[in-house]
């Protein structure tokens, strides 16, 4: 009961902390402090392997999965369809002259269209300016694609900047940590309630991932899909857990809270795609 | 209850029917109230309804989970029953920060699944 109540005046300083200042620089310190107290002998790295940082039983089984990955046929069809000429001739290449690595350069604000862009968002932009179909942003081909680039930009550093010089892109992201903080559903659950609370802990026999690298890894070959999915399908999924209605798939809402919970793991290292039970 | 200038055959019927209806109640009080506790452990194992086992630990109860304190010594932790109502009703009433979900105000059960469920978790 003692650590009980310890954790929770932590807690209370670390989301007063959190809510009260607005230097995104602030809130990354105070994130990565409050996990390392929380997870003294986990190194801030492993924290990209999500719950296998501190579920050793579950690692055994994840490293074994990881041996013959199951996401590894969409990575080559995802080469596939990057290397693949639209109908007009012109390929993804076109719109993103410096791929294929490119994934660490999202989530990003546009100062411009006033709006963060995530990499889903530039694909389906790049095939719609091409004369081709958009993709659907939750299951299907693309999570290929994305396999694929994030396979490519293994090893890269998560380096989300948020312009403190732009209200615009401090409001996004205000949004999106406001989000991630806020109680939804008939069950009453932030995000925050069961990754940064309640992280390492166990809901029936599932140890409960932490916020920190949550970003890094997406997307995942997810056993209970039976199949790859997007960052946004999970999101949807947690959002369903707690029994709220979701929001739509890179839509205002996800796109800040991936643009909030992306920053939190900056400097951490790129390792998707993963593969998750 | 029983109007005055009536029958008085009517008079006795009623007070017939008032004591027979008491005794029944009295064993039926037992009766349901144990009856009560078995349906609240099915609603609190239920993982559609109670899941109280996702967090809290419950003598008998398979995989739970340990965000919460597990559920145990009730009558000495709520001498009061009434708060214990209180805490499934809205634990953040209790702590503005607690995981727990407010199973009343937010009708995740209703009222008398509520109730039973406060019945079954009394006995532990």
């Amino acid at each position: 009961m003692k650590i009980m109540l310890k954790i929770m005046v932590m807690l209370l300083i670390s989301a007063v902390t959190l809510s009260v200042q607005a230097s995104p620089e602030k809130d990354l310190e105070v994130f990565h402090k409050y996990f390392k107290q929380k997870f003294p002998d986990v190194e801030t790295a492993e924290f990209a392997n999500g719950v296998y940082a501190f579920d050793m039983a579950g690692r055994e089984n994840w490293e074994a999965i990881e041996e013959f990955p199951p996401y590894e046929p969409y990575i080559d069809d995802g080469q596939v369809m990057w290397e693949t000429p639209f109908k007009n001739g012109k390929t993804y290449m076109d719109c993103f002259p410096d791929g294929p690595v490119i994934a660490h350069k999202y989530p990003y604000w546009d100062k411009k269209r006033k709006m963060v862009i995530t990499l889903p968002l530039a694909l389906n932009e790049c095939r719609k300016a091409h004369g081709e179909k958009p993709l659907k942003y939750k299951k299907g081909d693309i999570n290929k694609i994305m396999s694929y680039l994030a396979f490519q930009a293994r090893g890269k550093t998560v380096n989300v900047i948020i312009p403190k010089d732009d209200p615009d892109a401090m409001a996004a992201y205000e949004e999106g940590k406001k989000f991630y903080f806020t109680r939804r559903g008939q069950l009453n659950f932030a995000c925050a309630h069961c990754h940064f609370q309640n992280a390492g802990l166990k809901i029936r026999s599932e140890m409960l991932s932490s916020a920190l690298g949550h970003t890094t890894h997406w997307p995942v070959y997810r056993s209970k899909w039976g199949t790859v999915g997007t960052l946004h399908r999970r999101f949807t999924g947690c959002n369903k857990q707690v029994r709220a209605k979701p929001f739509k798939a890179q839509g205002r809402e996800y796109r800040n809270l991936e643009y909030f919970l992306t920053h939190m793991s900056n400097g951490m290292i790129m390792n998707g795609p993963g593969a998750r039970k | 209850m029983v109007q005055t200038g009536k029958p008085l055959i009517c008079l006795i019927s009623s007070a017939a029917v008032l004591i027979s209806s008491f005794t029944f109640t009295s064993s039926a009080i037992a009766g349901s109230h144990s009856d009560a506790i078995a349906e609240g452990k099915k609603i609190a194992f239920s993982r559609k309804k109670g899941n109280c086992l996702a967090c809290h630990m419950i003598p008998g109860g398979k995989s739970p989970g340990n965000i919460a304190p597990p559920l145990v010594s009730m009558k000495q932790r709520y001498p009061d029953k009434d708060r214990l109502h209180k805490q499934i009703w809205d634990a953040t009433m209790a702590n503005p920060d607690s995981s727990m979900p407010p199973f009343g105000k937010h009708q995740i059960l209703t009222d008398s699944e509520l109730k039973k469920v406060v019945d079954y978790i009394y006995s532990l």
